[in-house]
């Protein structure tokens, strides 16, 4: 029998037939990538031993979402960076020298309890890193509280200890901590530079908004969070702050010091956790801000973003829902 | 009052892709020895067959009628014998009937007449014309066109625009049209004006066509009335709702008529077709298609008549340069990849879009909604794709219709940008087929 001509096999699926090149992997590593500076820089100004929180954050990360999904004969994502990423930013979000459990179990629980268990990549409710670093904190509140003083040398092994800036600022008050910076130029710079102690990747503030100015760039994140969390806490800062008259508060010393600047851009902006439209996101960041700033000014903790993002991941669902965008052709007043 | 160009919410500017063929003049296909003429080629009632086998037909003859106002006739695109009353696959997946032609390539035309004063005409006079010739709008929708020109009472219309705006990638049809036959489009465009009663015709095209705009322009001549827009480049600018909004700054009501916004919305090749229709009587038994795609050796503009195959189009093209993956009847961003190359052109048919196997999208697995907000900051329709993908995935489709996925006009913007790959389109067209408005 003569063989029958047979046309070539046409794929058939719904419009639209192109698309944009963008993934969600490409997203999460570039994310991850515009976090390489601040990386960098914990290394060194706090040694070895914030590398190796690093890598255990990272690794400990990867391997449980890997034994997770392969447990559950599951389709194994950590190519896609999201592990990676959270467990950067779990590191970002301890102290330097911790003991080599902590960043493990902070990545477990960030992994396995804060994202794995709710379905994974999407579907989780609160910022995975940050779970892991309240896990930690409820934990080992003392080893979560030791800070080491910043070394410009990446060799020193056992570094002092000191206190953060916010510390400082609780305890003994403003004028005692411009002192211990010698000067309020100096402290701003030292801000701006990160030769402060503070978690991993909180301190260096330049190379945070380096990466962070990449990423508005990338438009991967808008600036609507950001720009509501630091603006609502520097006028709170700025009205509440001082220790007499109103407005007489410092809201740039807020704003360089504790996980802020890492918070509002890099943790608060995760989509997942936080609203999709712009309106929500102006609110959602405008919670962040007022709460940590409650938080520092009024709360037994010296810091309060972690607290403040991970409260507001709460909101995140029920901002979405009021904030939907308006319909093209809805006539005024009918909004059904 | 400011006068545009506006702009509308929303949108996303894919590569145009446009550069394969937008400079090759429209040429005549040849003629197939053989068409089969679907029975339905319009949004409305389906035709039914006028003929019989073994009839003779001269070319422009009915092959087929309706007696539904939202209906057009279909006619015989060649002269012939009537072989057969077959049943086609349609686009959309389903089989429609249609009737078999075979050509005599005696190209014997029914009647023709030549009116050059054809603006005399009465309203009801270039109505029933254009009714008579199966014109239905040519940008891809096939909405009859006679229904465009009698508004409903109540509408109050005072402007026409005619829609050269081609945002679709890879087409190239209206573009070049436009370069080509201006004078049919203007003088469609003023024939439409007096039928409507109004005064004001805009003519919006994206500005990515200037010799387009110019071209226009000078056909139009001035104080006409009509006037040439050059509108932004954005996707989906072309739809009638986006255009409506970016050259009068209305926008058309929810669930609602362009008329509800005071305006009619003609393509400018439906506009060519009216002139035509009404001036010579030229029924719309041809159209031009862009055959294009990096798997077509020869992209062309061709003016192909209605009821011949997909596959007599590409191989009037030179074939395949390489081998095929998808074919797409449209543009990539809402037209439908064809199963076969049997399917006819029909009045619809504005490209005909092959892209090779490397270049063709497998969409066997997407991520899960990441949240992003980018499809919700692409939505020209201010709906919120993220939330209608997931509920309609899961099978909430109720919950769907509340989130107005109905109100959708599945324009794919929002799965163009989406980073996981979701196939939002496709769960959108599955709520709204299982649930009603």
């Amino acid at each position: 029998m003569e063989a029958a001509y047979t046309a070539p096999p046409l794929l058939v699926s719904v419009s639209p037939h192109i698309k944009d090149g963008e993934t969600t992997a490409r997203i999460i590593w570039t994310v991850s990538a515009a976090l390489a500076p601040t990386g960098v820089m914990g290394a060194f100004y706090f040694g070895p031993r914030a590398v190796v929180s690093m890598v255990l954050c990272v690794a400990a990360a990867v391997a449980s979402e890997y034994l997770f999904q392969k447990l559950l004969k599951r389709k194994i994502t950590v190519k896609d960076g999201s592990a990676f990423l959270t467990g950067l930013l779990l590191a970002f979000n301890l102290p330097p020298a911790v003991p080599f459990y902590v960043p493990i179990l902070g990545a477990m629980v960030a992994i396995l309890l804060t994202k794995q268990l709710f379905g994974g990549l999407g579907f989780n409710v609160f910022n995975p890193a940050l779970m892991g670093r309240v896990f930690c904190v409820i934990t080992f509140p003392r080893l979560l509280t030791t800070w080491s003083a910043p070394t410009a040398a990446f060799t020193a092994l056992d570094a002092r200890t000191c206190a953060t800036p916010l510390n400082i600022l609780k305890m003994d008050g403003m004028g005692n901590l411009i002192d211990s910076f010698g000067g309020a130029s100096p402290m701003y710079f030292q801000l701006l530079t990160g030769h402060r102690g503070g978690c991993i990747g909180e301190t260096c503030v330049a190379a945070l908004l380096a990466g962070a100015l990449f990423l508005l760039y990338k438009k991967y994140i808008t600036w609507h969070i950001p720009v509501a969390f630091l603006g609502t806490a520097a006028m709170i800062a700025w009205i509440f702050g001082g220790t007499g008259a109103l407005c007489s508060g410092d809201p740039l010393f807020h704003l360089l010091s504790g996980g802020i600047i890492l918070g509002s851009f890099f943790m608060a902006t995760d989509y997942v956790t936080s609203p999709s439209s712009r309106g929500g996101r102006l609110l959602f960041g405008a919670g962040c801000g007022f709460l940590t700033m409650l938080i520092r000014l009024k709360g037994g903790y010296p810091e309060g973003v972690m607290f403040s993002i991970l409260i507001m991941n709460c909101f995140a669902p029920l901002i979405d829902r009021g904030f939907r965008p308006r319909l093209f052709g809805a006539t005024k007043g009918k909004k059904k | 009052m400011r006068t545009g160009p506006f702009t509308f919410r929303g949108g996303i500017h894919p590569p145009d892709s446009k550069e394969r063929s937008k400079d090759r003049p429209i040429v005549a296909a040849k003629i197939p020895a053989r068409v089969v003429v679907p029975l339905l080629q319009h949004i409305g009632a389906p035709c039914a067959a006028a003929v019989t086998v073994g009839q003779a037909l001269n070319k422009g003859d009915f092959v087929g009628t309706s007696g539904g106002f939202i209906s057009a006739p279909v006619h015989s695109p060649v002269s012939g014998k009537v072989t057969g009353l077959v049943h086609v696959p349609h686009p959309s997946g389903m089989k429609v009937p249609a009737v078999s032609i075979e050509n005599d390539f005696a190209e014997t035309w029914k009647d023709l007449r030549d009116e050059p004063e054809c603006s005399g005409l009465s309203r009801d006079d270039v109505v029933g014309r254009v009714h008579d010739a199966g014109i239905v709008g040519m940008g891809g929708a096939a909405f009859p066109a006679h229904v465009k020109l009698s508004p409903s009472h109540g509408f109050a219309i005072d402007t026409l625009i005619i829609n050269g705006v081609e945002c679709e990638p890879y087409l190239t049809a209206d573009h070049r049209l436009m370069l080509e036959k201006p004078f049919d489009i203007a003088e469609g465009a003023k024939l439409i004006m007096k039928v409507l009663g109004v005064s004001r015709c805009m003519i919006g095209i994206e500005s990515n066509k200037p010799d387009a705009v110019a071209v226009m322009k000078e056909a139009c001549g001035n104080g006409t009335g009509v006037t040439v827009h050059a509108v932004k480049i954005k996707y989906p600018q072309g739809a009638e709702k986006m255009l409506i909004k970016a050259l009068v700054n209305r926008e058309v009501p929810l669930r609602g008529l362009p008329m509800a916004a005071g305006v009619v919305v003609h393509n400018v090749a439906t506009a060519a077709a009216v002139y035509n229709a009404v001036r010579y009587g030229r029924p719309l038994i041809e159209r031009v298609v862009t055959v294009t795609g990096d798997a077509i050796r020869e992209p062309k503009n061709l003016l192909v008549r209605i009821g011949s195959t997909v596959a007599d189009a590409i191989e009037e093209c030179g074939g395949f340069s390489r081998e095929p993956g998808k074919i797409i009847m449209g543009g990539p961003l809402m037209g439908f990849a064809l199963p076969s190359m049997d399917m006819p052109v029909t009045k619809g048919t504005s490209g005909i879009v092959a892209l090779s196997k490397e270049t063709v999208l497998h969409n066997d697995e997407f991520g899960p909604c990441i949240k992003c907000g980018r499809c919700i900051d692409v939505c020209p329709m201010g709906l919120v794709p993220s939330v209608l993908g997931v509920l309609a995935e899961k099978g909430f489709y109720e919950e769907a219709k509340a989130y107005r996925v109905h109100d959708c006009f599945e324009c794919g913007s929002c799965t163009y940008v989406c980073p996981s790959k979701r196939p939002i389109v496709q769960f959108v067209k599955l709520a709204k087929s299982l649930v009603k408005p």
